[in-house]
Parts: C-alpha cells; sequence; structure tokens
C-alpha cells in the first residue's frame, strides 16, 4: 500500500475522531456549563413560591404545578387515542391501502413543527372553540403533537408480540377483544410505557406550541379545573419569558438547570422501560 | 354471546376511530392552514408578498413582503447543514463502523440525551455563551445574527442526521464491505466509497431530517438571531419565517395577523415537501436493500 493513501486513512481516522469528541464534548460542555450557572439558584423558596411583587419573591411553583397539569391531561387524551390507533393498524384494519395512508398522516403529523401546531391550537381551540388560554387548549395541541410517537412505539411493541399468543387465545375460544386485552396488550406493556416516557419529555421540552395555546400566565391556580381554562406558563415557556422579556438570566438557567436534570431522568427512565418491563 | 359480539363490534368501531385520528388532524390542520392563510396572500398581492424586500406590519403605510423570511430560513438551514452535516456523518461512520460497543453504546447515550434537550434551553446557551462570543470574534456592535442561528441549528439537527445515517450505515451487508477489504481498498475508503453510496438513500433521509428540525425551529433561533426583519447577511441581525410568526402574534390584529398565518402556510407547504422528500428517500432507501 503506498504510504499516500496509508497516511489518507489515517488523517480520515483522526477527522473521524475530532467530530466524535466535539459531538461528546458538546453535551459534556453544555450539561456542565447549564448545572454550574443553574444549580445555584435553585432554592427551596424557588421551588415553593410564586413569582410577587409584594412579598418579594421569585418562585416558580405555580409552573411547575403546570408542567404537571399538561403531562397527565396530555397523556390522559393521547395514549388512549395512540394505543387504539395502534390496536386499529396492527390487529384489526385488512385494508393495506388505509394502514398507509394512516401511517402517512402519522409521519406527517410527526414532521409538523411546533409553532405551526400552536398557530392551529391558538386558531381552533383557543379562539375556535372558544377554551381560552389554558391548560386544556395547551394540552390538546400537545396532544395532537404527541400522537404519532405514541402511535409508532406502541405499533413497534405489538408487532413483536408472537402470532402464536393470539392463535393460541383465539383457538381456545376467546373472542378479539378478550384477546387484544388479556394477551396482546399486556405484552406491549415495555413499548407503551416507553412511548408515554419519552412523550413527557417532549411535553416538559415544549415551548413553541404552548406559547400561544396554554399561555404564559405565572400566577398560582391550586384548581386543575380552573387552570383548564387559566393562562398558565409551562417551565419552558418560562425560560423564554424570563430570558427574552424579562431579562433574568440567573432564572432562566435555573429553569434550564431543572429542565436538564428531567430530561437526564426522564432518558433513564425511558431505558429501564425498556429494559425492566421486557416480557417473555 | 349476543353481548360478546356487540361488545366485538363496539370495540372494532372503536379502534377504527381512534385509527383515523391522525388523518382527520391531518386534514384539519391542512384545512385551517390554507383557509386562514390565503385571504392574506390575496389582499397583499402574491408578488408583494413573496417578493417584497421589507416587512414593516406596524408601520404607518404597512408593508408585507417576506422574502427576508424566506432567505433567512433557507440560508439558516442550509448554513446548519453545511456544518451539522459532516460533523453528523462521521459520528455516525465511527458509530456503525468503527467504535467497539462500549464506546459506541456511550456515544450514541450523549447523541440521545442532546436530541432530548429543549429548545429554550439550546437557545439559552446560545445567547448567554455563543452571541457575546461572536460579537468578540468579528468586533460587531451586536453578536445576535444569522452566524449565530446557524451555529444553534447545526447543534439541533446533529441528533437527527446521525441517528438516520448510522441506521442507514448499519443496514450495509457486510459482504460489500469485506469484498472491498479483500481488494486492498483501506478501511476509510471503503466506508468512504462503498458503505456510504450503498446507504445513499437513507444517510439522505436523515439530512432532509435535520433540513425540517432546521426550517421549523422557532425558540432556539428567536432567542440568538435577532429578529429584525433584514435581508439576510452572516453578521446581520434576521428573522426566520418561525421567528416572524412567533414574534408579532402575541399583538398583532387585522391584516397584520392575517399575514402571519400566510406565513404560517409558507412555513407549512415548506415542511410537507420536506416530508414527502424524506418519504421517498427512505422508501428507497428500503427498496434498495432488498
Amino acid at each position: 500500500m503506498s504510504s499516500s493513501r496509508r497516511a489518507w486513512n489515517h488523517a480520515v481516522k483522526a477527522i473521524i475522531w475530532v467530530c466524535v469528541v466535539l459531538t461528546v464534548a458538546l453535551l459534556v460542555g453544555l450539561i456542565g456549563y447549564i448545572m454550574v450557572r443553574g444549580l445555584p439558584y435553585i432554592t427551596v423558596e424557588l421551588l415553593t413560591t410564586q413569582r410577587s411583587a409584594i412579598n418579594g419573591t421569585i418562585g416558580i411553583l405555580p409552573n411547575i404545578i403546570f408542567t404537571i397539569y399538561l403531562i397527565l391531561t396530555t397523556l390522559v387524551i393521547a395514549l388512549p387515542l395512540g394505543i387504539g390507533g395502534a390496536i386499529y393498524l396492527t390487529e384489526y384494519a385488512k385494508n393495506r391501502r388505509l394502514v398507509r395512508i394512516i401511517e402517512f398522516a402519522a409521519e406527517s403529523l410527526s414532521g409538523i413543527p411546533s409553532i405551526i401546531y400552536g398557530l392551529v391550537g391558538m386558531m381552533v381551540f383557543v379562539q375556535g372553540l372558544k377554551f381560552g388560554s389554558g391548560i386544556l387548549a395547551g394540552s390538546l395541541t400537545l396532544s395532537i403533537m404527541i400522537l404519532p410517537n405514541i402511535l409508532r412505539t406502541t405499533q413497534e411493541a405489538l408487532k413483536t408480540v408472537p402470532q402464536s399468543y393470539r392463535e393460541g387465545s383465539v383457538g381456545l375460544g376467546a373472542t378479539k377483544w378478550h384477546t387484544i386485552w388479556t394477551i396482546v396488550l399486556p405484552c406491549t406493556l415495555d413499548g407503551v410505557v416507553g412511548g408515554a416516557i419519552l412523550s413527557v419529555g417532549k411535553i416538559v421540552g415544549e415551548s413553541a406550541a404552548l406559547l400561544y395555546t396554554a399561555g404564559t400566565g405565572y400566577k398560582l391556580v391550586t384548581n386543575y379545573f380552573q387552570a383548564l381554562g387559566t393562562s398558565s406558563g409551562s417551565l419552558s415557556v418560562m425560560l423564554y419569558v424570563y430570558y427574552q422579556e424579562y431579562g433574568e438570566v440567573d432564572l432562566a438557567f435555573a429553569i434550564a438547570a431543572i429542565l436538564m436534570i428531567l430530561v437526564l431522568i426522564i432518558n433513564f427512565l425511558a431505558k429501564l422501560a425498556k429494559t425492566k418491563l421486557k416480557k417473555g | 354471546m349476543k353481548l360478546r359480539n356487540t361488545i366485538e363490534k363496539l370495540m372494532n368501531g372503536l379502534f377504527f376511530l381512534c385509527g383515523m385520528v391522525s388523518i382527520a388532524m391531518v386534514a384539519l390542520i391542512t384545512i385551517y392552514m390554507i383557509i386562514s392563510g390565503l385571504p392574506a396572500i390575496a389582499e397583499i398581492g402574491p408578488l408583494d408578498f413573496f417578493f417584497g424586500t421589507e416587512w414593516a406590519s406596524t408601520a404607518s403605510d404597512p408593508k408585507y413582503g417576506i422574502l427576508p423570511f424566506i432567505l433567512a430560513s433557507v440560508y439558516g438551514t442550509l448554513g446548519a447543514c453545511l456544518i451539522g452535516v459532516p460533523v453528523g456523518l462521521m459520528t455516525a461512520v465511527f458509530l456503525s463502523k468503527i467504535a467497539n460497543k462500549k464506546t459506541a453504546g456511550v456515544v450514541r447515550t450523549a447523541v440521545e440525551l442532546l436530541s432530548g434537550i429543549p429548545s429554550v434551553v439550546y437557545g439559552l446557551v446560545g445567547a448567554i455563551i455563543l452571541v457575546p462570543l461572536i460579537m468578540n470574534l468579528f468586533s460587531l456592535k451586536n453578536g445576535t445574527c444569522l452566524l449565530a442561528a446557524i451555529v444553534v441549528l447545526a447543534v439541533m439537527i446533529l441528533p437527527s442526521i446521525i441517528s438516520v445515517s448510522e441506521t442507514a450505515l448499519s443496514a450495509v451487508p457486510k459482504e460489500y464491505e469485506e469484498g472491498s477489504l479483500a481488494l486492498g481498498a483501506t478501511e476509510m475508503e471503503t466506508y468512504f466509497k462503498v458503505s456510504l453510496p450503498a446507504a445513499k438513500s437513507g444517510v439522505a433521509a436523515g439530512i432532509v431530517l435535520g433540513i425540517g428540525r432546521a426550517v421549523g425551529e422557532a425558540m432556539a433561533v428567536m432567542m440568538v438571531a435577532g429578529n429584525v426583519a433584514n435581508m439576510p447577511s452572516l453578521f446581520s441581525s434576521v428573522t426566520f419565517l418561525t421567528t416572524a410568526i412567533a414574534k408579532e402574534m402575541s399583538y398583532s390584529s387585522g391584516l397584520q395577523r392575517r399575514a402571519l398565518y400566510s406565513i404560517g402556510l409558507v412555513l407549512f407547504l415548506f415542511i410537507m415537501l420536506i416530508n414527502t422528500v424524506m418519504g421517498r428517500l427512505l422508501k428507497k432507501g428500503d427498496d434498495d436493500k432488498k
């Protein structure tokens, strides 16, 4: 082998290593920087009070509660729809064409940028149906956004259930629905839980779709049903609002640190769900 | 027995409806975007709207030209690809061909985590570190500019490019590479002249996915690009299609608001075009394997 070709081989390999190190270093640097800037500002007061000029407190408790409300409401709407859709696609649908159209629709949904969801959510839910800015409009918008995720992860899990399980159950005289409910669905637990956890990650990180649907409110609303129609800023949205509109960099970094910790926990849980809940 | 049949039919219908939700939502979004987006384009005039170089929505004599936004989005995306694609491709080659299992696991986790970081966090770090850096490096008055957006977007599209390309590269039959190595090609010659061309559809799909991400990103760009409706240049403050919508939505009304819906429609059409291209590429990649 000529020496120049060998030199090329080494040079390209070196470039590859540089790129890999760059990618990993980016992540480590990002996490490190955010923690260093944000952690010192995460205090008990920050986590347990609300923003109030009278008391002189700057807390994000309302936004933590709003984020939890958003997660729960969105999952309650999207999980049944997504799981049901996946069951239809893998267990019931006989028309290949229809399946392809549904799958294409789901792919299109996952490619639409969140700002478009925000725009349509505002037009349909906030103004059209007059829900006003709040948890309800925000959750409905997010439900459409995460639907393709849940659909795909459930569908993949359903496909791994051996056909013989279904045949055995039906052979013993069980109806199709009974088979799905008692045999097939329990085997897909890992996929469904994994999909739900990843969706939580998406909800926690979302901002553009929520800005004009859930709103940017930071007043504490403890009554869930009142929060449905009250402007409620999630943590990510408030990070943006506090940095861009109030110029409060430290507070923004504190929220960023909380978000990063959540991202780490969510990724860990998703991995755990994959390995621990796997049956058979 | 009768009850069982009824339940059976009921569930069948219920699941069918769940399956239809995705189609209904795509239809709803498409119809809403078209109905709300078209009137302002007609009112402003398509020529003035698409090719007007000035956007002054709040002026006494308002101008609604979105060419600056379109160009900023296009340049921003191209710039991000210029940085993100090479780095992403190299990392994908590393993951699928070079790395041992343990190293690959670590790098893969890092890539997954990168894709999980919220866009506002990218925006914040970009605004606090990158923007001052650019300002000092090029001695500008203000560091919020197209370049800052390009760098932030490049980082944000990395995970998409890496994970899709890696899947495509790993699917290349081992025999191709073994044949090439046996003929005396070096490792790198094999990966770049045999494996990469064999996986080109999948790799292209990864790049197109990254392009879609970059075109659609709003918040991170909003925090680093300055949001002035200039015709784009590397060091000037710019507005993307996405940020044009997000920036004025809260206080707009009348024709200005309807024009924002029109920008939304343009963005939507861009994305649908990108999605279609990606669908084709992925399908082609699957066909190549057969």
